[in-house]
This record gives structure tokens, sequence and C-alpha cells, in this order.
């Protein structure tokens, strides 16, 4: 196939090979659409009067800031999306140190019972949140937890996905410098975080990533777990533009079109992060 | 500065004995190269010497302290590893100062440290470079920068040069042996090359399945083999083992199972050169001439082996002639036909 892509053989191709990429192309574009239009309505409803919303034009008519004042100045827009933050932040460190812990335990040391211990943690992956959610009230009325940051983060500082993400790419870090480092005198845990983590910034980003993204737009357990609206998240806060005055659909997607900038910002500076091959680097060429 | 000394040492994997209760006594400053068929254990003997394994049994001691059950970090040996496992996320410069990380050294004597062992190596100019940067032979002398900077006790060296191409590593040959001149430490180094087992070391250590064969200077076990696989396995092309018959000590190659081996190095087997009084003589039919230069191989089959011996660089032998071939006196290896060990030389 590879000769069909010349220049001189272009004539042919038309023909040929376009149906299939005029198929994909079109799934793409479609797929696409579907994915950016809900996106590029949020910002135009922002952008609305309460009495445009349902002038489902795109391009508003008399596009006005006026909500995105609102948002910001009035309620309590802004503690919510402090503690969104908070939350989703520190969730999002404790994930990457723990599962990256725990998983290069589990990839680097040869201990009784290794396998056990990793075969539990992968069966918690079967259990829905759903299950979990009573067991976990339970639990945070008990120890008086609920209705407190803690009680929100628990259950998400360590996940069993993360941790057999980790195990996976330590796995793939060459023991060699791990003995290298041993022999320069390291202990095991500056052995960790010296030599193995930055081995695996791409999937520490990658985790940090899913971590972050996921918990900023946590709804359900955040909002089962606060009653006090000064500790509501974002998306919990948002809803309640809903329940008090009627629908009020222009300041929902203002706050929506904010909340998606720290998911942007994160995306673009941890991306770059996940570039491969740094790894070989050290070893033979 | 210290001494090395394995005694009964023992390791197993599982059940699996890998190495069969070793002694072996390393002197101050002696450089020293394991050497043996891939699988025999010589990592292993050096990881467990460095600590990196698990003694199964018997002791290791550095000086006269043994050192079974003391950490990699407390033994102050430094390593340098076959994919020189120099961290890719560090520069040059910090690489070789990781090699200091546990010293209490002021930052800037550590700095004056770094750059000296850089300046030694030739790694001044790529110190602020990060490993991706370098070549193979760079990188490999970044490791050895990292394992001297830090003056230890002794350096262990697992098939440093076996990822370098030839012409690399015949400079690096001599350029690590000139380091070992400069700095006097003791070096254990392993190596499945005989070339650089005889060209480096002070004294070769040579390994077969987890038993040492025979410990001894590069020339002694040259001239000297212990046994037949030791002789084989040092010197190129390897010695012609032959099984032989001596009948009121005149030799002759024998047929099937004999008692006696006999061993001659291709090199004092000639063909077409005068020998007076050979001790053994050979003749059969040339299966390849291979021209060196200096001389000529010739293999030819006799007495039902595949026999190498050496002609002068420009006699015509042709494929397919019949050649004679002769030892001189003194020039054959007799070993014991059952146990393979050496008898001494005819
Ligand atoms: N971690 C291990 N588990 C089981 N067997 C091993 C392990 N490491 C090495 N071995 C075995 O021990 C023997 C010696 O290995 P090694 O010391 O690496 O040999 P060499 O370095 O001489 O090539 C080999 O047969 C190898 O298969
Ligand atoms: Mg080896």
């Amino acid at each position: 196939m590879a000769a069909i892509d010349t220049p001189a053989s272009r004539p042919l191709t038309m023909t040929r090979i376009r149906p299939g990429r005029i198929l994909a192309w079109t799934v793409l574009f479609i797929g696409g659409v579907l994915m950016i239009t809900p996106i590029l309505f949020m910002f135009s409803t922002s952008l609305k009067t309460a009495g445009q919303i349902y002038d489902l034009r795109l391009i508003p008519q008399s596009p006005t800031l006026a909500n995105y004042v609102k948002v910001l100045t009035e309620g309590q827009f802004l503690r919510w999306f402090l503690n969104s933050a908070f939350v989703a932040i520190c969730v999002t460190l404790s994930n990457v140190f723990f599962d990256s812990l725990v998983g290069y335990t589990l990839a680097k040391f040869r201990f009784r019972g290794r396998q056990l211990v990793f075969i539990a943690i992968l069966s918690t992956l079967m259990i829905p949140t759903e299950m979990l959610v009573i067991p976990w009230y339970i639990m945070s009325a008990n120890l008086g937890w609920l209705d407190s940051y803690w009680g929100i983060m628990f259950p998400g500082m360590m996940t069993a996905f993360g941790t057999f993400l980790m195990k996976q790419f330590f796995e793939t870090v060459p023991d060699d410098f791990i003995e290298a480092a041993r022999m320069d005198g390291l202990n095991e845990f500056t052995i960790w975080w010296r030599i193995a983590m930055p081995l695996v910034t791409p999937a520490l980003s990658a985790l940090a990533i899913f971590t972050f993204l996921g918990n900023w737009t946590a709804f359900f357990w955040p909002l089962i777990s606060t009653t006090s609206k000064e500790l509501y998240t974002l998306p919990v806060g948002l809803t309640s533009f809903a329940v008090e005055q009627a629908i009020q659909w222009e300041m929902i997607m203002t706050g929506a079109a904010i909340a998606t900038i720290p998911t942007l910002i994160v995306f673009l500076v941890l991306q770059r992060y996940i570039v491969r091959g740094v790894m070989l680097a050290g070893l033979k060429g | 500065m210290a001494t090395f000394e394995l005694r009964k040492l023992v390791k197993t994997y599982g059940r699996t004995p890998v190495i069969h209760g070793i002694d072996l006594f390393i002197p101050d400053g002696e450089f020293v190269v394991f050497v043996g068929p891939s699988g025999c254990g010589k990592s292993t003997t050096l990881r467990m010497i460095a600590g990196l394994e698990e003694v199964s049994g018997g002791e290791i001691r550095i000086g006269d302290r043994v050192v079974n059950e003391v950490d990699p970090k407390e033994r102050n040996l430094a390593m340098v590893f076959q994919n020189y496992a120099i961290y890719p996320h560090m520069t040059v410069r910090q690489n070789i100062a990781f090699g200091l990380y546990t010293s209490r050294l002021s930052g800037a004597e550590k700095a004056r440290k770094v750059e000296a062992a850089a300046a030694l190596l030739g790694l001044t100019p790529l110190l602020d470079r990060r490993p991706s940067a370098l070549s193979g032979g760079q990188r490999q002398r970044v490791a050895i920068g990292r394992a001297m900077v830090r003056e230890p006790a002794g350096f262990l060296f697992d098939e440093p040069l076996s990822n370098l191409d030839a012409q690399l590593r015949a400079q690096m040959r001599i350029e690590i042996k000139d380091l070992h001149r400069r700095l006097g430490t003791t070096i254990a180094y392993v190596t499945h090359d005989q070339v650089e087992a005889m060209t480096m070391a002070d004294r070769i250590v040579v390994m077969k399945d987890g038993h040492i064969l025979q410990a001894a200077p590069p020339m002694e076990i040259y001239d000297n083999p212990a046994d037949v696989f030791t002789a084989r396995f040092i010197g190129t092309p390897s010695m012609n083992i032959i099984p032989a018959q001596s009948d009121a000590g005149v030799l002759s190659p024998a047929e099937g199972k004999a008692a006696l081996l006999a061993g001659i190095r291709p090199h004092d087997l000639t063909i077409g050169a005068e020998v007076v009084d050979p001790a053994l003589v050979l003749a059969g039919k040339v299966t390849a001439v291979e021209p060196l230069g200096p001389e000529t191989l010739v293999h030819f089959e006799a007495a039902g082996q595949h026999i190498i011996a050496t002609a002068p660089a420009h006699g015509q032998i042709a494929v397919g002639s019949r050649v004679t071939a002769s030892a001189g006196r003194g020039r054959v290896h007799l070993f014991d036909g059952a146990t393979e060990r050496a008898l001494g030389r005819q």
C-alpha cells in the first residue's frame, strides 16, 4: 500500500482506497461533532441572558459576560471551586504517592504473599462504586467524617486502578538502575523516590490526569457525604442552581464553563510529560 | 583498599544450586577476572560480593570482616553494570555526583571530585549532557566515573564492555587497565571473553557450572591449564584435543576412548617447519585454510578429530591436500582421559 501514496499514483488512489478513508473520516467527524457540540453550547449559553437560552443558535445574539460576573461574585461559587480544587489536588497527590509506593513494592520486591496482596487489590476493582457508597456512608457516620473534607476524600485516597497501573509501569524499570542506586548507597525509599519515580513520569502524569479529572467532576459521593453548603464541591454546587429557583441554565453553563478551565490546565501541563522512551537512554543504546 | 575472600561460598536459587562452594582469596589491589561460559555463575558470584544477592552458604569477607549480612551500601564497593545503568533523567555531572550520594563532603568538595573524575575519563566537555546524547562508550565511561568518584574499597565490573563494538572494546580494555594501575584499587571483573581476561587480569579465575576450575595469572593458565575445559577456553583458536596413547614415552593418536588426551595449541602444531624430535606428529586431509596475515591456520582431519594447525604465511596449501603437522617436545599437554585433569606436558 505504501507505493500507492506516491504523488505519481495519486489519481488511482482516489478510487481505490478512499472509500475506507472516507468512512473513517466520516465516523471520526461525527464523533468529533457529537463531542464538541455540547461544549460549544455550554460556552454559548453561558454568554446568553436568561431570556435567550431557549433560542438555540450557537452564536448568541447579544453576548454578555454578565453571567460570569454574577456567578463569580454572588453566592458561594468561588468557595465551591476552591473546595473542588482542594479535594482534587489532595486526592491526586495522595494517589500519585501511595499508588506508586505500593505499585513499586509489588513490582520490585519479592516477599511472601506478594501475589495474594496484588490479587486482593485487583479484586476490589470488581466491586461497583454504587455498592460501596452505603458502607462508606456508615463508616463515615461512625467515625464522624460526614460533612468534612476528609469525608469527601477518603474513599479515593488510594485506588486499585492506580496501584495496578503503577505496578505495571514499575515492572518496566530495569533492575540495573535500582541495583546501581543500591550500590551508590541510597536507601530503598530514596531509590524509589529519586530513581524509580522519575523513570515513570509518563505513567505518573497519566495517573495524575485521570485522578484529577475524576475527582474534579465527582458528583455522587460528595453530594451524599456533605450537607453544609460551604463544603460543596463544584459539581454539587452547580446543581443548586437547578433546585432552588427553577433551573438557571445560563448559570449552570457559566459555572460549568469555568469548571473546565482547571481540567484544561492540568491536561496541558501534564501531557507533555507523557513522552515515551525516557527510560531506555541510560541503558545500552 | 580491601582484600576479598570467598570461603565455601554457595548459592542456590530455590533448590537449584548454581554456585557449589567456591574458595578464593583476592589480595589488596589485585585485578581479578572471572571468566567462563554464559550461565556458569560469574555474575551471581560478583553480585554476592556486591551484596545484591543473598549468600546461601559459606562466607564472604571484605578485609577481615564477614559481610554476608551487610547491606551493599555498607560494603563500600562500586559496581559497573553491563548495561551501564546510568540514570537517564540526570546529566553526566549529576550521574557521577550520585556516586558521592552518601559522602559527607561539602558541595564544593564534591564538585571538585566530580570534575576530577570527569577529567580523568575525558568526560569534561560532556558534563552537562544527558545519557541519551552520549555514545555507548561515553555512557560506560560515565558509569565508571560514578563508580570511581567515591574512591571505593573495590570495584566490581560485570561484563562492562560486552555492549561495545570491537574497536571501542579494545580501547576500553586499555583504559580500564590503566585506571587500575593509577588507582591501585582491588578489582573483580566478570567477562565471558577470554581475550579480555588474558589482556587485563593479574589473575584469571576460570569458572564452569558453579565451580572454579583454576585461578592463576594469565600466562600460567595459558601455559599450564589445569584441565581440558580451561585449556580449550583460554587461547584462540582453541587448543586441539585428541585421544592419545603413550608407549614407552612415545605419543600417538588413539582410536575411541583413550586413557590419555593430548592437547596441542594450534600455534604449537606447525606445518612445513622443521621440528627436530617431535613429540607428536599428525597427518590428515585439509578441510579449510584461513590466512591471517602473519601465519595461516590450516584445518584438517586427523585421528577422527578436527585439528587446527599453523603454517607459514605464504605456504601454498590447498584444501583437499594431505598435510603433516608436528609439535615439538614440551608442547603437548597431557590430560587424564577420564577426569580431564592435567597430567603435565610432553
Ligand atoms: N534469579 C535467578 N533465579 C534462578 N536462577 C538464576 C537466577 N539468576 C541466575 N540464575 C541461574 O544461575 C546460573 C548462573 O547465572 P549467572 O551468574 O548470571 O551466570 P553468568 O553471569 O556466568 O552468565 C544460571 O544457570 C542462571 O540460569
Ligand atoms: Mg552474567
